[in-house]
């Protein structure tokens, strides 16, 4: 009823105002999303399609981005690819947000030994570099999506743990939350039904923003060979495969892929940035 | 007095590291009766009020309501809501002390849905019965807290609180942020809920203008300890302690010296 004049103003604002940025990296993300989704629609050839005598074709009528040394179209590997180079970071961020809110309620509520020993773990955590994990996981169970994206979904509990650690021992000793606790409700319905959704927006924020570092992060390692392996479409693995091209002078087959891994990054960067700003104002 | 009293302290203390906020406070306060507790800032009182709910616990010292020591935590959902159902607590701040996302009719719906076994309909009968007791109408019912004045906040909390039909009322400053119009309202509308449903307040105020109107008894802290007690009216008309003097000196009216009251309070130090 009276919400919904509110809502209108914002988003007035959000497209008039100064947020043009975000709206643009927002459109960006959503036209990202539905390229992964609508791939098999959307791509002029097929992405495995080997055609040797059109190798290292530039961009043209037919192969808007060209073609790699292979002969297989660019702009197909590349609509391909998004899904990989999405679905990798979507684990990694589902994984460690409920991880990371899960031990960091836990510590801000208990507070005391448990919120030390947590803490302590998850400071381990973070010196361990997520790179270097992975490269651990990718020798023990092979080269692949898997080892990467699970090396990656420990390596970023921490990020999100300890901003959620921050934000809930704040947040608990607002009256509001303590006025739950004088009423008798039990501190598991305090934590799942109060804490975390008013602390949501923030952490929102972050896994936005780590979704941008984790795409970044599993691209490098298939860029580096560890990750999704060729012939399947991976813009890491792409760049990788675009290498000896460059060499010969096409430079598209390894700046389509590097060039969509800079916009999807900075774009989710982008996006969190804009949720926090948005939940600082609110909360100011 | 010779019914049991619904709150009683004895000698209660609490330190933190080598301070102690509160050192042997003891009180009693009788069914329906109304206490206040005064002092300056870091006097002692908040830390008080917070033992009394379950906030903080003693370092030494026991609470009792009904009888009952309720000092340690309470074990299990039973004990819990027990405890809940003996004493409440309205926090000074109303723009804090409310959660942002919940709206009015269900801050005040959660706790009689954890309390009581109440039909929907039932529920909402109740819900508004008490909203209305405070003041509230329909259209501050759907509203989230953000649409609300301060004082309108302050009877929403009042009536969460209510809604638990608690033996007793632990009042934080619970007046203080608010305009002093609206604290006149709000203080009327203590004196209207204590008379008609007879619950036992504490009231913790900086304020000794207001003790007169809100409470039967008055303990004065300092430096967490009783300089003062006694009946409220008796302790305002003839203070005994430097200390209540210097506070009611302080309350600003016609020939008040700033200076003068500065000076008194160095002496005391």
């Amino acid at each position: 009823m009276t919400a919904v004049p509110f809502q209108k103003r914002a988003l007035l604002r959000r497209l008039h105002g100064g947020d043009a940025l975000q709206t643009a990296a927002l459109i960006v993300l959503v036209l990202v999303v539905l390229v992964a989704v609508l791939a098999p629609w959307i791509a002029p050839y097929d992405p495995n399609g080997l055609d040797l005598s059109a190798a290292l074709g530039g961009a043209s009528g037919d192969h808007l981005l060209g073609t790699d040394e292979s002969g297989r179209d660019v702009l197909s590997r590349l609509v391909y690819g998004a899904r990989s180079g999405l679905l990798g970071p979507l684990v990694v961020v589902a994984v460690s947000t409920a991880l990371g809110a899960l031990v960091g309620v836990a510590a801000a509520w208990c507070g005391g030994l448990v919120d030390a020993v947590l803490s302590r773990a998850m400071d381990l955590v973070f010196a361990l570099p997520g790179l270097l994990l992975a490269i651990v996981l990718v020798a023990v169970f092979g080269p692949g999506l898997t080892a990467p994206t699970v090396a990656m979904s420990i390596a970023y509990v921490p990020y999100v743990g300890r901003l959620v650690r921050n934000v809930a021992v704040q947040e608990t000793t607002r009256p509001y939350i303590q006025s739950y606790r004088v009423q008798g409700w039990s501190g598991w319905t305090i934590c799942l039904r109060h804490l975390v959704p008013n602390i949501a927006p923030l952490v929102l924020a972050q896994s936005a923003m780590n979704f941008g570092y984790a795409l970044m992060d599993l691209a490098a390692l298939s860029f580096l060979g560890f990750g999704v392996q060729p012939p399947a479409a991976d813009w890491g693995a792409m760049i990788n495969n675009g290498a000896n091209a460059l060499l010969q002078g096409a430079a598209l087959p390894a700046l389509a892929p590097g060039a969509a891994i800079v916009v999807a990054v900075v774009a989710f960067g982008i996006v969190g940035e804009g949720v926090a700003d948005r939940v600082a104002k609110r909360e100011a | 007095m010779t019914e049991q009293p619904v709150l009683a302290v004895e000698g209660l203390r609490k330190t933190f590291g080598d301070h102690a906020a509160v050192d042997d406070v003891s009180f009693a306060v009788p069914p329906g009766g109304s206490l206040a507790i005064v002092g300056e800032s870091g006097s002692g009182k908040t830390t008080t009020a917070r033992m009394l709910v379950g906030l903080e616990r003693p370092s030494a010292g026991r609470v009792l309501v009904d009888g009952a020591d309720r000092t340690a935590p309470p074990r299990g959902r039973t004990a819990r809501l027990a405890r809940a159902r003996a004493i409440q607590m309205v926090f000074q701040d109303p723009y804090l002390s409310l959660d942002p996302r919940v709206t009015v009719a269900d801050a005040v719906e959660e706790p009689l849905r954890l309390h009581f076994d109440l039909d929907p309909a039932a529920r909402r009968a109740r819900r508004d019965e008490l909203l209305d007791r405070v003041g509230l109408g329909e259209r501050e019912a759907a509203a989230l807290p953000r649409r609300l004045s301060g004082g309108q906040r302050q009877r929403v909390a009042l009536a969460r609180a209510l809604a638990v039909e608690p033996r007793a009322l632990v009042l934080d400053e619970a007046t203080s942020a608010l305009d002093v119009s609206i604290q006149a309202q709000i203080v009327e509308l203590l004196r209207d809920l204590r008379a008609s449903l007879g619950v036992a307040y504490v009231f913790v105020s900086h304020d000794l203008s207001l003790v007169r109107h809100v409470a039967d008894d008055l303990l004065v802290l300092r430096r967490g300890r009783t300089v003062e007690a006694g009946r409220a009216a008796a302790v305002l008309d003839g203070p005994r302690h430097p200390y209540t003097r210097l506070l009611l000196d302080s309350v600003p009216r016609p020939g008040w010296d700033p200076a003068r009251i500065a000076a008194d309070r160095r002496a005391l130090d």
